[in-house]
């Protein structure tokens, strides 16, 4: 167990869910609720200076055994420059209520990693300055990186459906027998 | 027409005059750089707001890695940052090799050290010629592109590809380096700081180069840490962090080399530091050519690294297991990569480039994300663009060197 | 006394009278002559194939000598390259561009994506850009060397030459 693991047990007890080490990486398991407090303790007092990743991970059907047992899990990385340290925290979100309180007044890089993890993950994160929609269109139905999402889902996008249409409309005025592809998607 | 007095009432004061003008830069703009979409809000020449849209090259490519083999995968890496593939997929193997416990053989290290340096040249020769570009300046665009080409040729004779190189393998690389190539590299690290000290007398004291960049997009070092800035633009504010340093991988402990730093965190400054970069990464590559004959005869592929298409954790019937890769043992079952997490990250040419991938032991990975420098920096364009002018915009996106591919996934 | 004989054939379908300023052409083929000399591409690039173009239209493989010119604006360009995987995100903006560009257009789909989506069969990716514009040239490869571009543009230059019918009064 290394030091900063004892410093967190310590000072936040039962926010400390579990810990472990995988492939000679510490990885600590926080509730939810203390986030905040936590990262806040090991920005200023731990020296974690630099946030190096933010994602969500979806475990639905993982096999193998897991500490704890949520759906989704949000993944912190930190890194402190002046130990040459790496510290992974990881916090379980339930399925029925997915929220994580924002990170982003403590790390400013935070805010694009948590819009994005909305975006594909569907968790939201309370207090976020802007929480809008990422990568995917506006108007896009579901989150793709959900392990139910399909790769290729039935449903096309109704923006895109638009776009197929008019084209093909258009395509009569084209010059010299120039047509778009009519057929179905992917075919 | 309104009598002068209105007029000055209309723009200093009237609530129809405070709005601003919104302007949209992109996607389809000659120099942001690929699909980057920037909502602009405008006081008259000066930037207000600016808001990156991005999402435009969106392809799925982290759930298209849940569907595929872990060496399947490994294909898609080439397709993050296209300007340095190398880099990309020596990271993405790093981090499997991690979850494995593979131990990559030295001479496979040296050669990929050797190739994510190319990488890291090829790169910056296309930054500082589509930067220079964008400022103004075409000649550095048509030198740059003839070294460019000059490497090109070189990953064409290392594994037949231009741009999507896919050479490391999990566990070493793909094929050994030819005595030719050795000596077209040789001839290479003997020419190019010559063709640095080129480009630097085309725009190093240039007056309109200086005042294109000088203090332009000035970060504080504490602020870029905290903004997530990595790489020479980190660097370019004072912050000596490098991966390569700090947790070397590769043959990055072997050889010797200088981190350059800036001091002022501006525009100019981020030059400064990538063009010393290149002269480092020349003098990686000779260092560890010169180590290539002490390795003469190693494989480049260690022992029981994964086949193409991996098996899924199933038995083995009475068949001998294979004799090179030895992960089959007979009548039992082996996951071939065991359950676990890993997070592994690299220097490459744009930042840190972070691979974190989740194992559930099949042969296929759970979850594999990518930390893309570039995605961080485009989300640090906001702050670094607050108060300076249209034209500076440009400038800002071109320090910053971003690939949208790498971006947006 | 015949054109065949007394005339020299300087492109296909245009016939110079020698040491004259004297062509005998239609004047189909006369204009079709020019315009493959002065093809001008867009400059949008969307990914991988965008670098390639790049280095296509730099120093080394140097387009301008085909007279191929990048020009930034869609109002004045020719040929539209489509360079790189079409999300479906970026699909109508694409779209737009092409829209903008004034007829005769052409479109050259570079790289597998373009063509098909090529390795890339997932949710936010379409399927080969022709799903939604008239495509002349497919470029296969992945991405495509400069000189598959170049074979591409070519190719696209003989297709301009064999146009018939397009010029005159009976357009």
């Amino acid at each position: 167990m290394s030091e900063v693991v004892g410093k967190l047990k310590e000072r936040f007890g039962g926010a400390v869910l579990a810990e472990e080490v995988s492939c000679g990486q510490q990885v600590v398991f926080i509730a939810r609720e203390a986030l905040p407090e936590v990262v806040h303790f090991l920005h200023e007092e731990m020296d974690f200076k630099h946030l190096a990743d933010l994602c969500g991970v979806d475990y639905q059907g993982y096999k193998p055994k897991r500490p704890v047992s949520e759906r989704f899990e949000v993944v912190y990385n930190l890194y402190s420059l002046s130990r040459r340290e790496l510290l992974r925290l990881r916090v379980p979100v339930p399925e029925e209520d997915p929220w994580v309180p924002t990170v982003t007044p403590i790390f400013r890089v935070a805010n694009w990693f948590e819009r994005e993890c909305y975006d594909l993950l569907g968790i939201r994160f309370e207090g976020h300055p802007d929480l809008r929609r990422l990568l995917m269109p506006e108007d896009w139905k579901g989150h793709p990186l959900r392990k139910d999402y399909p790769l290729e889902p039935e449903e096309e996008w109704p923006g895109y459906e638009k776009l197929r249409e008019k084209a093909r409309e258009l395509s009569r005025f084209e010059w010299g027998g120039r047509r778009v592809r009519g057929g179905e998607h992917g075919a | 027409m309104a009598p002068k007095v209105e007029i000055v009432q209309r723009q200093f004061g009237h609530p129809e005059w405070e709005e601003p003008f919104v302007v949209n830069m992109g996607p389809q703009h000659p120099s942001t750089h690929g699909v980057l979409r920037l909502y602009l809000e405008l006081d008259g020449e000066s930037v207000v707001r600016c808001d990156p849209r991005i999402g435009y090259l969106h392809r799925g490519l982290e759930k298209l890695s849940e569907n595929l083999t872990y060496t399947q995968a490994m294909v898609l890496t080439d397709r993050l940052d296209y300007i340095s593939s190398a880099a990309n997929n020596v990271g993405y193997c790093l981090a499997v090799e991690k979850l494995m416990g593979l131990e990559v053989p030295r001479r496979a290290r040296l050669l990929r050290t050797i190739v994510c340096e190319m990488a890291r040249i090829s790169s910056h020769l296309l930054w500082l010629a589509t930067h220079a570009l964008d400022i103004g300046a075409m000649t550095v665009f048509l030198y740059c592109f003839r070294d460019r080409e000059w490497l090109l040729d070189i990953y064409e004779k290392i594994c037949g590809a231009r741009l999507t190189v896919s050479y490391a393998r999990v566990g070493g690389v793909r094929l050994d380096f030819t005595q030719e190539i050795v000596d077209e590299l040789y001839r290479f690290t003997e020419e190019f700081p010559g063709r640095i000290t080129d480009y630097e007398t085309l725009i190093d004291i240039n007056r309109i180069w200086l005042k294109r960049t000088k203090g332009i997009a000035v970060v504080p070092p504490e602020k870029a840490l905290n903004m997530g800035l990595t790489g020479p633009s980190l660097r370019g504010s004072g912050i000596p962090y490098d991966v390569r340093k700090f947790k070397p991988y590769d043959a990055y402990d072997e050889v010797e080399f200088e981190v350059p730093v800036g001091k002022n965190g501006d525009t100019y400054d981020r030059y400064r530091v990538r063009m010393e970069e290149l002269r480092q990464a020349n003098r990686i590559i000779r260092q560890c050519l010169d180590k290539l004959p002490e390795t003469e005869g190693e494989p480049v592929i260690a022992e029981g690294a994964p086949d193409l298409l991996m098996p899924e954790k199933k038995k083995v019937p009475e068949a001998a297991p294979h004799p090179k890769r030895g992960f089959l043992i007979k009548g039992a079952e082996v996951p071939v990569v065991p359950p676990g997490e890993v997070y592994v990250s690299i220097e490459a040419p744009k930042g840190e480039l972070g691979y974190y991938i989740v194992s559930d032991g099949s042969g296929k990975p759970w979850r594999v994300r990518v930390r893309a420098p570039s995605f961080v920096h485009i989300s640090a364009i906001p702050e670094m663009i607050k108060g300076h002018m249209v034209a500076d915009i440009i400038a800002v996106i071109g320090t910053l060197d971003v690939v949208l591919g790498e971006c947006d996934r | 006394m015949g054109i065949e004989k007394d005339t020299v054939e300087v492109a296909p379908g245009v016939r110079q009278i020698p040491d004259t300023p004297v062509f005998i052409s239609p004047v189909d083929y006369l204009i079709n002559w020019a315009r493959t000399g002065s093809l001008w591409p867009i400059t949008f690039g969307l990914a991988c194939c965008a670098i390639e173009m790049m280095a296509t239209g730099a120093s080394h493989h140097d387009l301008d000598r085909f007279g191929i010119i990048f020009r930034a604006s869609p109002r004045q360009a020719d040929v539209l390259i489509v360079a790189g995987t079409v999300t479906k995100k970026m699909a109508p903006i694409v779209r737009r561009v092409y829209d903008q560009m004034p007829e005769p257009r052409y479109v050259i789909a570079m790289g597998s994506c373009a063509c098909t989506g090529g390795v890339f069969r997932t949710y936010s990716v379409v399927q080969g850009c022709d799903e939604f514009l008239p495509v002349d040239i497919y470029i296969p490869g992945c991405p495509p060397r400069p000189e598959a571009l170049m074979y591409g543009l070519r190719r696209l230059q003989e297709k301009i030459r064999r146009e018939v019918g397009r010029w005159g009064s009976w357009r």
